[in-house]
């Protein structure tokens, strides 16, 4: 019920004396702390073993949920804090290294 | 010192959107309108501004470009009239909930239909509660200081609200008459550079995003606050416009209220008739008066109730339908204003000018007779009254 200045994150329910006019968010870069990895149905599962590496899945998740080793530069896995389980990596990934598997948490 | 001038209402504001030198105008034609942006274009065109004028495909365009252009950070002006506002429904509160503040040259006309390009106030009237601050001028003089003085209510850090610069098509855009213009220079050392604390072009924020169910309600709550400030600001701008000028404004003029047993309640070009025939009743002892309403938005709720209710019978003057069976928007909300105070006068509404209607001296004039008879008989009688309809 509060708003974090730092990160100009607005709490739910907070007091429209201390709330942004219209909802302005009056900086970048939050969205990572909305936490949208709770909306997800069926989750994707990565498999290490069958994956070349091509990184194909990268381009194409709409919610920059795939993770790149930043030493290796290779496809490490997947942030589920934000995958929303669309579902769009599995169905690019040429190599069958990325499957939708029911439910929501991995 | 100002330029003694004549000019028609829409070359006078189109002079002090000059003066103002906004960053961005953005417009589409209409009737009665069209002058606005046409003489701004060729300013434009002489490089006399040096405003980005955007001539867009429609009015949903206009308005949809104003709201971005001001959330860049530049000031934003735009016209229309009629159906066009109404084509610009659905940013006009895009417009007012993002903050932005637009400035909107709205000359009034009738919305169609059936068509009709004359005046009436039905356009801005059903824009009331898009939370557009609106001010209707009486004068040429007054549309011209109205949108000067507006910028400046629009821009205030408490307020930042869009603003609705109204006054009545043809009668008023379209005759000429004397006015005073204020320097140029005058002119934009009173606006100042408009400085918004969040832009798009100055810092990095986003504007207009989805508002849940547990967000919505906090932020329409905040509008409302910027648009009760609105009242303040109007006060203190038209404060410092009248030491420039010597011109005096507030929420509302008090013509001749002082002493008055009975006035009209009235917005716009016919006020002027209604001092006319105010004093031509004064000429015979009869102590009538005007209450001109500047300010509709916010409006002077407390204000009008307290000027009000010492009289004995008020006639509250819609130049706007709205087909309720309850009553225009100018009386539904002086008669509540009334409420609240000790005293209630007997207060009837008439619906008068519809489309262009023409409304002449002896037409206010037996309004007049009519609240005396009131007064006499002890009855209010009809409420729901119409001035000037064929029947």
């Amino acid at each position: 019920m509060a708003v974090d200045k730092e990160k100009w994150i607005v709490d739910p329910l907070t007091p429209w004396q201390e709330t942004t006019p219209g909802g302005l968010i009056p900086t970048g870069g939050n969205a990572k702390y909305y936490i949208t990895g709770g909306w997800r149905a069926n989750h994707p599962v990565f498999d290490t073993e069958k994956c070349k590496d091509c990184r194909l899945c990268f381009p194409v998740c709409p919610d920059s949920s795939i993770l790149i080793d930043k030493e290796t530069n290779k496809m490490s896995g997947i942030d589920y804090e934000h995958c929303k389980g669309c579902g769009i990596c599995a169905n690019t990934c040429p190599f069958g290294a990325l499957t939708m598997e029911e439910g929501g948490q991995p | 010192m100002g330029k003694r001038d004549k000019l028609s209402g829409n070359e006078a504001v189109a002079i002090a959107m000059r003066q103002i030198n906004p960053g961005v105008v953005a417009a589409f034609p209409i009737t009665p309108s069209t002058e606005v942006p046409q003489y701004f274009a060729s300013f434009v065109n002489d490089g006399l501004v040096d405003t980005e004028f955007i001539p867009v495909e429609s009015e949903h365009s206009a308005m949809s470009a104003s709201i971005a252009a001001s959330a860049a950070g530049v000031r934003t002006m735009t016209a229309t009239s009629s159906n066009g506002l109404s084509y610009m429904y659905e940013m006009l509160y895009i417009a007012s909930m993002s903050r932005t503040p637009v400035i909107l040259n709205c000359v009034n006309r009738t919305v169609s239909g059936p068509l009709n390009i004359h005046c009436d106030h039905g356009d801005s009237m059903g824009a009331r509660d898009s939370g557009w601050i609106q001010v209707y001028s009486e004068t040429n003089q007054e549309a011209y200081d109205n949108l000067i003085i507006g910028t400046k209510v629009a821009e205030d850090p408490s307020v930042m609200l869009p603003f609705m610069n109204c006054y009545d098509g043809f009668i008023t855009s379209h005759s000429v008459e004397n006015i005073e213009l204020i320097d140029d220079s005058d002119v934009k050392k009173f606006v100042g550079e408009y400085e918004p604390a969040h832009a798009l072009l100055k810092n990095t924020c986003a504007f207009g995003p989805f508002d849940s169910q547990l967000y919505y309600y906090e932020h329409k709550r905040h509008q409302a606050e910027g648009m009760k400030n609105a009242k303040a600001a109007i006060i203190k701008y038209s404060k410092e416009f009248e030491k420039i000028t010597g011109r005096k404004y507030n929420l509302f003029e008090e013509y001749k209220l002082d002493d008055a047993e009975i006035a009209l309640v009235i917005i716009g070009s016919s006020a002027g008739t209604a001092k006319f025939v105010a004093n031509r009743l004064r000429d015979k002892g009869i102590k009538a008066g005007v209450l001109k309403i500047r300010a509709f938005r916010p409006f002077p709720f407390d204000e009008i109730g307290a000027v009000l209710k010492n009289l004995k019978a008020i006639a509250v003057m819609d130049k706007c339908t709205s087909l309720n069976d309850a009553g225009g928007p100018l009386f539904l909300e002086v008669r509540s204003a009334l409420f609240d105070q000790p005293l209630h006068p007997h207060t009837v509404n008439y619906l008068y000018g519809l489309g262009g209607r023409d409304v002449k001296a002896g037409d206010l004039e037996s309004v007049y007779m009519d609240l005396i008879k009131i007064i006499e008989t002890g009855e209010t009688g009809n409420v729901h009254r119409y001035l000037g309809l064929v029947e």
